[in-house]
Order: C-alpha cells, then structure tokens, then sequence
C-alpha cells in the first residue's frame, strides 16, 4: 500500500516536473495550473502514504533514511505548495519540485538493507532527525532562490529580455527568500545538532565522536552560521548570499550522502 | 434598426477640436436626451475620452441616423459649424459600426495600442446611457458585448501585457530587481524629458522619495517642488548615490558622470543592496564599465529601446489576434441583430392580414346581419383559412431566412407586397392622434398596434384571434351591441 501510493506519488511528481520545466520556457499559463493540479494530487497520495509508512513498524518516530528522505520531499512540497497560494509563484515548481522527487525517488531506488535504521535507544531520537529535516527543508528552499537569483541575475546583466526573466520573480523578492529560508532553517538545524550530540552522549557515551558525518554537518552548521552572521554584518546579500547559499546546500547534500552511505552508526572506535 | 457610429479621434481631428465636442459629465444626461429626440433615432449612447468622441446610436435609416448625429454634435459647441466638423468625422453603420466599438473597447483603435483606460471609458459611456436611458434592447447588448470582447482580448492576448515607451520600460525593468517599488529612493539627475518622464511613472508606483539634481542650481529647486522631492547640490550627488534604489540620469553632458568607481562605492555603501541605473542620455553619462560592478545594473537608452521593441512586436502579434477575435464577436453580434430583424417584418404582415381580415368581415357584417352565429363561425373561418394559407409561404420563407444571406431580401419583397411600411406609418400615425386626445377617431384607428409595440408582442397566433379580435355578431350574448 504504501509502496503504491509512494508510486503514483513520484510518477505525479515527475510529470508536474516535466510540465513546470516546460512552462519555465513556454508563455502558456494553463501548463502551470495543469502541473500544480498534478502536484496537488501527488502531495495527497504522498500525505497518505507517509501516515501509512510511519504507523507501520516503529510508530510515528522518524528513525530510518528513508522514512526521512519521505518526510523532507513531503515538507519541501507543503512549503512550495504554501509559496505559490501566497505569491502565486509558479516557476517555483520547475525549481523545488525536481528535489522533492529526487528525494522521494531515492526511497524507491536505495534499498532499505543498504541504510542502517537508527538504534531507538534513545527514545526522542527521532526529535533529532525531524529538526534536522526540517532545517535542511529551509537550506534546500534558499538553494533554490539562490539559484533563481543567479538566473535573473545573468539575465538581467546580459539584457535577455525572454520568457525564463519574465517568469523568475524580482531579485530583491528571492533574495528576501533567501533570507526568510535560512533564518528559519538554522535554528531547526542547530536544534537538530544539539538534540543529536544530547542522543549521542545517552547513546554512546559522547556527545560528538568526530565522525566524518558529524564533522561534515558541523562544518555545514558553522557555514550558514558565518552566512548568516556575514549578512546581518557586512551585507553578504543578494548575489554574493545567492552563491554562499549554493555552496553551502551541497554542503549539506554531502552530509546526507555520508550518513546514507556510511550510516548513522556508533563510531568505529566505540 | 441600424447601428451607426460617428465620431473623431486622435487619428482624425486635432485636440481643439475634441475639447469643443466633450460634454461635461453633468449635462450628459441632457446631450443624450437630446441625442434621442432626433426623429429616427432610438438608442444613443456617447463615448468621449481625450482621444476620441464618438456617438454610437441605433437609427432607423441609416442616411437620416447619420444627419440626425451629426446635427447633434454641431449643437454641442456654440462656436461649432458644420464645416468645420465635417471633415474630420468618421461614420460607420451596421457591421462596420459593430467592428469599431469592439475594436476601441478593445484598446486596438488607441494612440498606444493595448493601453488599459479605454474599457473603463466604455463602461462609464454605457453607465450614463442607462442612467438616462437612451439605451436599449439593441445597445444594450452592443454595450455589453463590446465590453466582454475587450475583456476576451485582454485574457487571451497579451497585447497589454508589456510596455511600449521608453520611459515606462524603465519602470517594468526596475520591477525585475525590486518587487515592490513604494519603499524606494530615486534619484533624478539631469532635466531631461524622458527621465522626467520615467520620473513621474516611478511616482504614480509610489515610491518613497525622490532625490534631485542638475547643474543648473535655480533649475534643481524648481524640478524638486515638481516632483516633491529633496535637491541635492550637483556636485555632492555621487556621495549621495549610495541612497538611491534607482538613478535615473539624462543630462546634456558630453562625458560620463558616473564612473565604476562611484558605483562600486555606492553598491558597497548600500550592503550590497542591488542598484538600478537607468541612462537615457546621448551621448551617454554612466560610464558602460558599471555593468561588471555586481549588485548594479545599468541600462542605457538603446536596452530599453530593444526591450520595448521586442515588446511593440509582440504588441502587433497580439493585436492580429485581437482583430480576429473582434471579427468573430462582430459576425455573433451581427447574426442577432438580423435574427431580431426578420422578426418585426413578421409580426407586422400578421398583423396587417388580421386587420383586413377584420376590416372585410365588419364589411360583411352590416350586409349579412341576420345570419346565425353557427353561419358566422362559418365565414370567420373561411376568412382565417384564406389568409393563413396565403401567408403560409412568405412567413416561412421570412423565418427560415432569419441567418441566411438573402433575409434581407425577403423583408424588403415582404415590405413591398404588403405595403408595411406605409401601414405601420398609418398606424402610427393614428396611435398619436388617438395619444392626442383624439377620441372620435377611435374607430377608424383600429389597427392601432404601433411598431414599436408589436416589436415587443411577437407572438400573435393568426389562426386564433384573441377575442377582443372578433366581430360582434347581432346573437352573440357575449358580447355587446357595437351599434
């Protein structure tokens, strides 16, 4: 069941990613609103779907890759879907949702053998790691408008007055994207990393045991900190914050990759 | 009925002229009234813009619609003469009348094709014919449709979706870096008319403040009180840049004003909040190496130019697609009025056939009196099968042809064998001697169904004639005694 509906679910999204792609490029408004009918139906199959993933076996706690990886594609889909009722931003689909299917896709394609679960010694383990998708959610969203930003940026200097720059919103409006979308990422993220040190300390005994996962993630933390900080201080925006922000999601796309490959494990000196 | 349309506009008469014809709004309802007292002239409605006057109206004859308005629009200004006037009028009837409203509702007859004003202008033009109620069944729905024609052209086109001035570009491009321009700063520098211009487009969007300078110190204060904004001596103004959202610059000087350098320390100075430069000067006054600063983005007057050139091209494309769509509501539009055209014809051959029906049986009364009722039925029957047959072939024909190319053909045969025209004249005439007072009349004016009337009342059975219809028959008890 749930495999069916996680099924339709990425088959929707990956068409209404063919049609947002399109209609990045094409005049037609009805494109848009075929997708985003499409998306919509996706999310829903997708909501039942993850109920029925998460009251199956553990209960409702967030404890394996893929019960994660399912929940952040649902999340960046809510936060697109609450994007475009509030500013009817539908180019936004060609952008989020290629990452949303990406996300959900990996739970279809990486087998469940291959990604180690998440001991549940510790019982609000799973705190840990909804906080930390959550945060990525807000990452993975300021990627976006960063890459966005660039785009129009490009346009803009080079005077191509076409479709893409009619459709991408102003700069100033992804910029502020940018910002919201961190401002609200990094604090989840940091609670995530305190909440998981907090697990570790119970768990193993440590609240950090310089793991390359851990580090890459505290590497990654300190980055949107000093984004952060380097905004509010010397005015690293618009452009500048555009780049900074790419850099520093595949930051967190590598720390993903290193616990999918490596786990999420006791380190191997324990 | 026809539809005619005269006017002028911008294409066909100086502003002088369209001044002297605009009424003031609060005697529209006076010039309309006006308008409709011509003889001949049923509906009216007055579309003025300060583009254009125009009188739509609904006439019936073409020829004398025509004079009537024209007379009408000479008597709006004192000072007016015919000669004056005439040659710069445009007159349209029925299909070409149709095609022009819905093409200037349509925005496709404007100065700047596509602008959106004119379909408020229409609206508020019809309002005021209902108002006064010089607007009928056939203008009404004119009205209406010419509405709904303009508003499928703004949906399924694009023809307003872009700028198409140089000075409103630059608003449309600064909208690509800030979303929402009330809370900006803009900087004036220079006194050039299109920066000016782009000026005021800035204000009407609502930004925040407005920074003046020029070389010419006295010149700064007058274009500051223009434009409420606050001068800043000219040279200071690169220290001051770091203010400004947008600069706008167009002075007359022969070398650059700005340089990278300025802008560089501006862009800096501003946290690296983006800067939109706008340089409509020739020969230009923003050095070009501003682009490569980041954060800053500079257009001069040949971007714009490009950017509103690929604009006006779409602009015309669209418009293609507007006149096909007005084309189409035109040929709609024109199918009803025929439909409704036959229909008159109709009502009034019935009519007609009934009458003498009447008039013969009354005849046949006052020789045949002592005949029974049973004999009478007899006799009224005969009287209803004679005529019903004989029109049997021309109502169907006249219906059947109410869409076809011929139709009006068959009206015009049908008006001729019957005589209608001359009959509804009578009628008319008698219903108003008889309005008059007229009362002993009254007889004679039997046949009192005015056109007008039985344009509303279309449905008059002719084998079944209602009971006010019968003739009073010396047995019938129902009945009273005419003599």
């Amino acid at each position: 069941m749930v495999t069916v509906a996680f099924a339709s679910a990425l088959v929707c999204y990956f068409s209404s990613t063919l049609l947002f792609l399109i209609y990045l490029l094409r005049r037609s408004e009805t494109l848009a609103r075929i997708a985003l009918a499409l998306t919509s139906v996706a999310f829903a199959v997708h909501t039942v779907g993850l109920v029925l993933h998460l009251v199956a076996g553990e209960g409702i706690r967030l404890i394996s890759f893929h019960k994660a990886m399912a929940f952040f594609s649902w999340t960046l889909v809510l936060v697109f879907l609450g994007v475009v009722l509030r500013y009817r931003l539908h180019v936004l689909g060609a952008f989020l949702l290629p990452l949303a299917f990406l996300a959900l896709l990996s739970t279809a394609v990486v087998p469940t053998s291959s990604v180690p679960v998440l001991q549940p010694v510790f019982q609000t383990v799973w705190i840990h790691v909804t906080l930390s998708v959550l945060g990525t959610v807000g990452f993975a969203v300021a990627f976006v408008a960063g890459l966005m930003y660039i785009m129009q940026d490009r346009l803009l200097k080079s005077k191509q007055f076409n479709v893409l720059s009619f459709k991408l919103p102003p700069l100033d409006f992804l910029d502020a994207l940018n910002q919201r979308s961190i401002l609200l990422g990094f604090p989840l993220l940091t609670l995530g990393i305190l909440t998981g040190a907090v697990s570790a300390q119970i768990t193993w005994g440590s609240y950090l045991s310089w793991n390359p996962e851990q580090v890459w993630a505290l590497i990654t933390w300190a980055f949107y900190l000093i984004v952060l900080m380097g905004r509010i201080t010397v005015g690293w925006r618009a452009k500048k914050a555009a780049y900074l922000t790419i850099v520093g999601f595949a930051g967190v796309v590598l720390t993903f990759l290193g616990i999918l490959l490596k786990g999420h494990g006791p380190p191997a000196s324990l | 009925m026809h539809a005619i349309a005269i006017g002028l506009s911008h294409k066909t008469a100086p502003v002088e002229l369209r001044e002297m014809l605009a009424v003031p709004e609060s005697r529209i309802g006076e010039a309309l009234g006006r308008l409709v007292a011509y003889p001949g002239v049923r509906e009216g409605m007055l579309l003025q813009t300060c583009n254009r006057v125009e009188v739509y109206a609904i006439v019936e004859h073409v020829e004398s619609g025509f004079s009537a308005v024209q007379d009408f629009l000479v008597e709006t200004h004192f000072s007016l003469s015919a000669e004056q006037l005439l040659p710069h009028l445009y007159w349209y009837a029925g299909e070409r009348a149709i095609s022009h409203l819905f093409r200037v509702a349509s925005s496709l007859d404007s100065m700047v094709v596509g602008e959106p004003q004119i379909l408020g202008q229409v609206k508020d033009a019809f309002r005021l014919a209902l108002t006064h109620n010089t607007s009928g069944v056939i203008l009404n729905k004119l009205a209406k449709k010419a509405i709904s024609v303009a508003k499928r052209v703004r949906t399924e086109t694009r023809i307003a979706e872009n700028a198409v001035s140089v000075s409103y570009a630059a608003v449309e491009l600064a909208k690509k870096v800030f979303s929402n321009l009330a809370q900006k700063t803009v900087f004036l520098i220079g006194a050039g008319e299109m920066a000016k211009l782009a000026a005021q487009h800035f204000i009407t969007h609502g930004v925040r403040q407005i920074l003046v300078t020029t070389r010419d110190g006295a010149r700064v204060r007058k274009m500051a009180d223009r434009f409420k904004g606050i001068p800043v001596p000219f040279d200071e103004f690169r220290g001051e840049l770091y203010q400004a959202d947008i600069v706008l610059c167009s002075t007359g000087a022969s070398h650059f004003l700005i340089h990278r350098e300025d802008v560089v320390r501006a862009v800096r100075e501003r946290m690296n909040r983006p800067i939109f430069l706008i340089d409509v000067s020739v020969p230009r006054n923003i050095d070009p190496a501003v682009r490569e600063v980041d954060n800053a983005f500079l257009f001069d007057i040949d971007d714009l130019e490009m950017h509103i050139e690929q604009n006006r091209e779409e602009r015309r494309q669209e418009a293609l697609k507007a006149e096909q769509i007005v084309k189409e509501e035109v040929e709609v539009m024109i199918k009803w009025l025929q439909s409704l055209e036959a229909t008159p014809t109709i009502v009034a051959l019935r009519e007609r056939a009934q009458r003498i029906k009447e008039g013969e049986l009354q005849k046949a009364w006052s020789r045949l009196g002592h005949l029974s009722s049973q004999e009478w039925a007899a006799i009224e029957n005969l009287a209803s099968a004679i005529v019903n047959k004989l029109l049997h072939g021309s109502l169907v024909a006249l219906k059947s042809a109410a869409q076809a190319e011929e139709r009006a053909f068959y009206i015009e045969a049908a008006r001729r064998f019957y005589h209608l025209d001359e009959w509804e004249k009578e009628c008319r005439l008698n219903h108003s001697r008889m309005a008059a007072g007229n009362q002993s009349d009254q007889h004679a004016s039997r046949p009192a169904a005015s056109p007008a009337h039985s344009r509303q009342s279309i449905e008059v059975p002719v084998n079944v004639p209602p009971s006010h219809h019968r003739i009073a028959r010396p047995d019938d008890e129902q009945t009273a005694d005419p003599a």
